[in-house]
């Protein structure tokens, strides 16, 4: 226990000294208009993301966790500006990409990158892997031919490709080995910042260790700094220095990964950490530690939201301040940010 | 015997996935055709007319469009093997030369037509809105005309039909088709992920379109390409066979045929009308089989290896 409070601290302490934000995310909004009637005019409005804020440090890893429609790949997306914003301000190294066109965009995905979800789609199947490694490279231009096929035989071998495996096609590989030529394709241009859209949520569970550790290795070796996706609380522990919980397009909770799987303060958080199946060896704890908490009902329709708290409706903690007033993410213990009524007069 | 199967086995396995390496997408369809023998049947036999085409010099020495009125309607003989026709054009020479008009027109107006209807097909699928709108209101129009209809129309309001025009008019009248197949398939291409990548590496339009989309697209466009051509030879002869396509005298086979509306010709000179209605036939019929070949090898789940 001792162990943990200092290595937690020392943890801190560093973190302290360097924190640069890479990333400032400022009530940023996507609406996805719902069009209908003959005449396709917008008769509403699908709040995928619904006024978030939220700031990323170099070096480090966000974990965004949530259900499947609750809008954390199109916040994803919004921050590298594959989708536009609604509203709101998106800050990549001070600079503002809110409103920048695709053209003016387009030198800063040098230093922003995606890794998608499913290896099967998100790679050409009519590309080889030297001709997939190396459009981005071309696409930026930064490098000649001869540079080029130096950089992708550097960065086939960080990923753990072979170099022959550069002349093959991504249907002669397996869903581990394609999320590596993925990663290869996004590392190549050097990134600073790389969205990691649920990058193993489609591999088998014996994978996925290995494409997280590989992932882990390389964020060390280039200084990067990950957003990672995924639906479930126990990928992110394994990446994440930071972690943020979204329901419905809105931020729940965001915190440091210690503290919020051990001391959660969102009932949907806590809800989640419950859903995790544990091989707990010492029963009599785990008993007391971990009471089940299920969730009834399903997500609600992000077109049409409950009134005041999103998460109201399933919440086994709801009270009536929680159907009228919206609540706020706030700052409840030093960076440990939750929007709960519960915890209004801390 | 079993230990000797057993010793081959693995290595024709490993000679196969040497094999194997390296083959693009589109080279495995390549390969797919190849095994498949009604396809190269008609291969063989459309290289064989074609190569007829472009040898007729060699093949005959009358000039084709050269009229003889002393040796009319004359029967098959050692100096005209086919006999001549109700002008004492040579039979033989007409037929080949005309396989060069069929062959010209099918081939010709096939390409304009996949031209126009993969540009018109790319941009409606690509930018979709307003530009879709309009490209698909068009097709939409000229669709619900009847295509041999608008076709004949367009070339009775013109004097003198020339190759190069009606090249042109089939194209013109027939890219619709193509253009929503193209549509079709780049709307489902514009939401595959790697799409997204390609715009998350900051690449322009005109590279995801011509890298990604119609590499994907190819397959279901040569397809429709090689059927269409076959259609379009036949489109050709039925013209030129009531008249409304290439005039006399240059030779095609669906003039050629013509002559047998002459009950005279229809019934007792079989040799001046079956043999380019069996071109035709022929002809029509090794295009379809590479179409289905071609089907069939873009066709992954009819890979059964």
């Amino acid at each position: 226990m001792t162990l943990k409070t200092t290595e937690s601290s020392q943890f801190e302490a560093t973190k302290e000294v360097e924190k640069e934000i890479l990333i400032d995310v400022q009530n940023v909004k996507k609406y996805f208009p719902i069009k209908g009637g003959v005449l396709k005019r917008t008769i509403g409005h699908l709040k995928a993301v619904d006024d978030v804020s939220f700031t990323i440090y170099k070096g480090e890893t966000l974990g965004i966790v949530g259900e499947s429609g609750s809008g954390k790949s199109t916040l994803g997306r919004l921050l590298i500006r594959l989708l536009d914003p609604t509203e709101g301000k998106i800050l990549f190294q001070e600079a503002d990409i809110t409103h920048l066109t695709q053209r003016q965009v387009r030198p800063y995905r040098q230093d922003m990158q995606i890794v998608f979800q499913d290896p099967f789609a998100s790679l050409n199947s009519k590309m080889s892997v030297e001709q997939l490694i190396e459009e981005p490279l071309i696409v930026q231009g930064r490098l000649d031919r001869n540079q080029r096929k130096a950089r992708i035989l550097e960065i086939i071998e960080k990923v753990g490709l072979r170099p022959s495996d550069r002349q093959k096609y991504p249907h002669e590989f397996s869903g581990g080995q394609r999320q590596r030529i993925s990663i290869a394709r996004a590392l190549v241009l050097k990134p600073k910042f790389v969205i990691c859209d649920e990058p193993v949520s489609a591999l088998d569970v014996s994978i996925q260790a290995q494409v997280l550790n590989l992932m882990k290795d390389l964020q060390d070796e280039f200084g990067l700094t990950y957003l990672f996706i995924a639906h479930d609380l126990s990928v992110v522990k394994h990446i994440s220095e930071r972690v943020a919980v979204m329901y419905l397009g809105r931020l729940a909770e965001i915190a440091p990964k210690n503290r919020l799987y051990e001391n959660p303060l969102h009932p949907y958080t806590k809800a989640l950490l419950s859903s995790i199946p544990v091989i707990d060896l010492d029963e009599d704890a785990s008993k007391v530690k971990r009471e089940k908490i299920k969730l009834s009902g399903d997500l609600p329709s992000p077109a049409n939201p409950p009134s005041g708290c999103t998460f109201r409706t399933r919440c086994p903690q709801a009270h009536e301040r929680c159907a009228i007033d919206r609540p706020e993410l706030r700052e409840i213990e030093e960076d440990h940010f939750v929007a709960c009524h519960l915890y209004d007069n801390k | 015997m079993q230990s000797i199967s057993n010793n081959e086995q693995p290595a024709e396995d490993m000679t196969m996935d040497v094999d194997r390496k390296h083959r693009s997408p589109f080279q495995l369809s390549m390969r797919r055709f190849m095994r498949n023998k009604l396809a190269i049947a008609g291969l063989v036999v459309l290289t064989l007319i074609v190569c007829a085409s472009i040898f007729a010099p060699l093949l005959t020495d009358y000039d084709p469009e050269e009229a003889n009125l002393l040796m009319v309607e004359q029967k098959p003989s050692s100096d005209h093997i086919l006999g001549t026709d109700s002008s004492g054009r040579d039979n033989f020479a007409r037929l080949l030369y005309g396989s060069r008009i069929s062959l010209t027109i099918g081939f010709s107006a096939m390409l304009f037509t996949v031209l126009i209807g993969l540009i018109m097909g790319a941009v409606s699928g690509y930018y979709g809105g307003i530009i879709d709108n309009i490209i698909m209101r068009v097709t939409d129009i000229i669709l619900a005309l009847p295509f041999i209809v608008l076709a004949m129309t367009i070339m009775a309001l013109l004097e003198k039909v020339t190759i190069g025009l009606f090249i042109v008019i089939i194209a013109v009248t027939a890219w619709p088709s193509l253009a929503r197949i193209v549509r079709g398939t780049f709307l489902s291409l514009r939401e595959q992920e790697f799409v997204l990548g390609a715009r998350a590496i900051g690449a322009r339009d005109s590279r995801i379109i011509f890298r990604h989309f119609i590499p994907n697209a190819i397959g279901p466009i040569i397809v429709n390409a090689t059927l269409m051509m076959a259609s379009m030879i036949l489109f050709e002869s039925g013209l030129s066979f009531i008249g409304m396509g290439i005039p006399q005298p240059t030779p095609t086979w669906g003039n050629m045929i013509s002559e047998a509306q002459n009950i005279r010709v229809l019934r007792y000179h079989p040799e001046a009308w079956i043999p380019p209605g069996l071109s035709i036939l022929i002809t029509v019929l090794a295009i379809n089989f590479i179409g289905d070949g071609l089907r069939d090898a873009f066709d992954p789940k009819s890979d059964r290896r």
